[in-house]
Parts: structure tokens; C-alpha cells; sequence
């Protein structure tokens, strides 16, 4: 599953660290979720769709 | 940052086991090994080891059981998994071949060890896979 992590991190000026801290998770869950080698469960998902505001199908795309 | 809750609470009873560990096989080796004790003072000290080494793998059950990262819980579950299939697949094997006396008998809690050789293993694959190693 591919994602926008890095594209809504970067207009936000968010580190990986700014954003795992949002999020309550650590730098390398950021890391794993942004580079495609962790997808993400559900309610992981819906916490970072609320955090940047959007729904999840504008964060997270099909392959 | 500081640690989280999960990997503190892991990190002291993984303390308090192998303190155990230590401070028990030595005075198994010197009291039941040199026949100071017997009866079930020896049984007792005997086993003390052993229940260190459960409770290691005590700390690692509770270690994923309080991980609230997804992700971090991942990596640790596969190396339970890493751990679990090498020393059971290494135990089968040997008893085989010990089986048939191709092998020499080596004591059981060896195959604790393998376990622990598999853990760390499967955070190096952790490592070179997914770009993090879970824990140690």
C-alpha cells in the first residue's frame, strides 16, 4: 500500500518525530509506515487521518 | 526520548531474572553440585535456575503483552517467532540424530540458549528487513 506521509509531513514542516509524537508511536513506526514496509491497522490509520485532518483514502492509496 | 513504560518494566524484570540466574546457578554449583545439600533444599536450588530462565521469557510474553506500538509489537512477535521456530526445529533434529547415537546427549536447557540465539537472530532480520530491531 502506497502513502502521502512524507508529501503531508513535508507541508506541514513535521519530522518523523514530530508526527510519531502525535501520533503517540515511535520514530520508527513513522519510518516503517512511510517507506511501504508497514501498512498501518485500522484504527493506526484513522489516528493519522485525524491528525493531519483528511480522510484515510487521501493518505493511503491502493498499489 | 525517554523509554517507554512497556520496555522499563521489561528491562526490570529482565534484571531481576538473570540477577536470579546468576546468584542461584552459583550456589546450585557449590551446594547441590558439591553435595552440600540434599533432599529438597537441593531440589529447590536445583530448579532456581531454571525458573530464571522462565522468567526471561516471562519478560518477553509481558513485553508484547504492554507494547502499545503497533509496529515495535511486530518486530518483537517475529522474533519470538525467529526464536521459537530455531531452537524447536534444532532440539527436533539433534534428538534424532541423538536418537540414533550419532550425536552426543547435550543437557536440555541448551535448547533455552538456541532460543535466545534465535531472538537475536530474528532482530538483525528485523534490522536488514524492515529498517528496525524490536528488542535485545
Amino acid at each position: 500500500m502506497r502513502n502521502r506521509l512524507k508529501v503531508l509531513r513535508a507541508e506541514r514542516d513535521w519530522s518523523q518525530q514530530d508526527l510519531a509524537q502525535r501520533l503517540a508511536v515511535s520514530r520508527q513506526s513513522v519510518n516503517a509506515i512511510e517507506t511501504g514496509k508497514y501498512d498501518p491497522s485500522l484504527p493506526l490509520a484513522f489516528r493519522i487521518a485525524d491528525v493531519f485532518g483528511l480522510a484515510i483514502e487521501a493518505i493511503f492509496l491502493r498499489d | 526520548m525517554a523509554w517507554p513504560r512497556a520496555t522499563r518494566r521489561y528491562t526490570v524484570r529482565l534484571g531481576v531474572s538473570m540477577t536470579v540466574y546468576v546468584v542461584s546457578l552459583l550456589a546450585a554449583v557449590y551446594l547441590v553440585g558439591h553435595h552440600r545439600v540434599d533432599g529438597p533444599l537441593a531440589w529447590a536450588l536445583a530448579v532456581l535456575p531454571g525458573l530464571a530462565i522462565v522468567g526471561a521469557f516471562y519478560a518477553i510474553g509481558m513485553l508484547i503483552v504492554e507494547t502499545s506500538d503497533e509496529f515495535v509489537r511486530m518486530l518483537i512477535v517475529r522474533q519470538v517467532l525467529y526464536a521459537s521456530g530455531i531452537a524447536i526445529s534444532l532440539a527436533t533434529v539433534w534428538g534424532f540424530l541423538e536418537n540414533f547415537e550419532l550425536v552426543p546427549h547435550i543437557p536440555a536447557f541448551y535448547w533455552a540458549l538456541a532460543w535466545f540465539f534465535g531472538f537475536g537472530l530474528g532482530g538483525m532480520i528485523n534490522r536488514v528487513t524492515l529498517g528496525a530491531s524490536g528488542q535485545c
